[in-house]
């Protein structure tokens, strides 16, 4: 088989994958494009081994060894990830990752409206915070 | 990408021809044909997934990237990792995805605001690291072919020799993270009860109110720990 053809495949995947996380505005589908992009560099490490072990006559598989450590990393990253885009709806009553903007800087002129609802959740977090 | 790597090829020169002439690049084998169709189709579901406005259609979408994915594990004679990505990305990742999304009380039907007022930056950024990726890629391996003949190269024996040969100590390493993770995952999620409990001392006045609170966040921190303990049996089963 032609390398290129699992190396193209991964690279548009890649893409795909990056265009989701820049473009979407829910936690969890961006974490599904993070999900994309991880399986991509996945494809990419077993076709490279494949080739490697026959080319270079290469014997201790670091590239499928790499991808089962990948693919079980993401699924920690997508437990952990999920139990914090939890809290975080939790507390904020949101997964909007737009709406989460307590730590950015603030230089536009129109940001009353969303100065008082960034300090009315903000107490919010406080009062949890502070309880806890 | 077929018409792109053939054109690679015929401006490559003579030196490349000969490896092009015993390898038949213009009449393409059976596996890569059957490569370029499910990779077609793998494609095509995950952009479905990336632009979707129904939650529950872009995690089924993902579902069918990454059984595709599995396929192509397959056809590059990489079994064990294909079997491995059905059972830990099909069977758990997207069942604790759509956990998420039903926690976190995504709409069903079709939600306008999924995607951000960026959109077109990202399109832009996306599609010029395409173009660049697989420009390289094509230009960097048009003359690369993998050899397929002979024992399969990710075989279940082959993995686990090089696994618990070569790569014993790291791959115990990953097991005392995974177990982080799952302690983790289950502290961030029973955080908020607790929090919610010395609230319900504090102002006995709104202790109806902060009772129904609790009630309903512990039986999402229930839930959501069903989910995990799922996924570190599958893991468990994995290794």
């Amino acid at each position: 088989m032609h390398l290129a053809y699992p190396a193209v495949l991964s690279a548009l995947l890649f893409c795909t994958g990056l265009y989701g996380v820049l473009a979407r505005r829910n936690a969890i589908l961006v974490l599904m494009s993070v999900e994309l992009m991880l399986n991509a560099v996945n494809l990419n490490l077993v076709a490279f081994d494949v080739w490697l072990s026959r080319t270079a006559e290469e014997t201790l598989h670091s590239g499928q060894a790499l991808t089962l450590f990948t693919i079980a990393i993401a699924a920690a990253e997508i437990g952990i990830g999920l139990a914090i885009v939890l809290a975080v709806h939790r507390n904020r009553g949101t997964a909007d990752i737009d709406k989460l903007r307590d730590t950015a800087e603030r230089h536009d002129p129109d940001g009353t409206d969303h100065d008082a609802l960034t300090a009315e959740q903000s107490g919010e977090a406080q009062k949890a915070e502070a309880t806890a | 990408m077929t018409l792109a790597a053939t054109a690679g090829l015929l401006t490559a020169g003579p030196t490349t021809r000969a490896a092009a002439e015993t390898h038949g690049f213009l009449s393409p084998t059976g596996v890569e044909i059957a490569f370029l169709l499910v990779g077609l189709v793998t494609f095509g579901a995950a952009l479905v997934t990336v632009t979707t406005r129904q939650l529950v259609h872009a995690a089924l979408w993902l579902v069918v990237t990454l059984g595709g994915l599995a396929v192509e594990y397959l056809l590059l004679t990489a079994e064990f990792i294909a079997w491995v990505q059905v059972l830990i990305y099909v069977g758990s990742v997207v069942v604790l995805l759509l956990f998420g999304l039903m926690l976190t009380r995504a709409p069903i039907g079709r939600s306008p605001d999924a995607d951000s007022g960026n959109r077109w930056g990202a399109l832009t950024v996306a599609v010029a690291a395409a173009a660049a990726l697989v420009w390289v890629v094509v230009d960097a391996f048009r003359t690369t072919w993998i050899d397929l003949d002979g024992p399969a190269a990710g075989s279940t024996e082959a993995t686990g020799a090089s696994l618990f040969q070569n790569w014993v100590l790291p791959f115990e390493a990953l097991s005392v993270l995974l177990l982080a993770a799952l302690v983790g995952a289950i502290v961030l999620s029973r955080k908020a009860k607790a929090a919610a409990a010395i609230a319900t001392e504090s102002t006995p006045a709104a202790r109806s109110e902060e009772d129904r609170i609790e009630k309903d966040r512990s039986d999402k921190g229930r839930s959501e720990k069903d989910g995990i303990e799922k996924d570190g049996i599958e893991k468990e089963g994995t290794r």
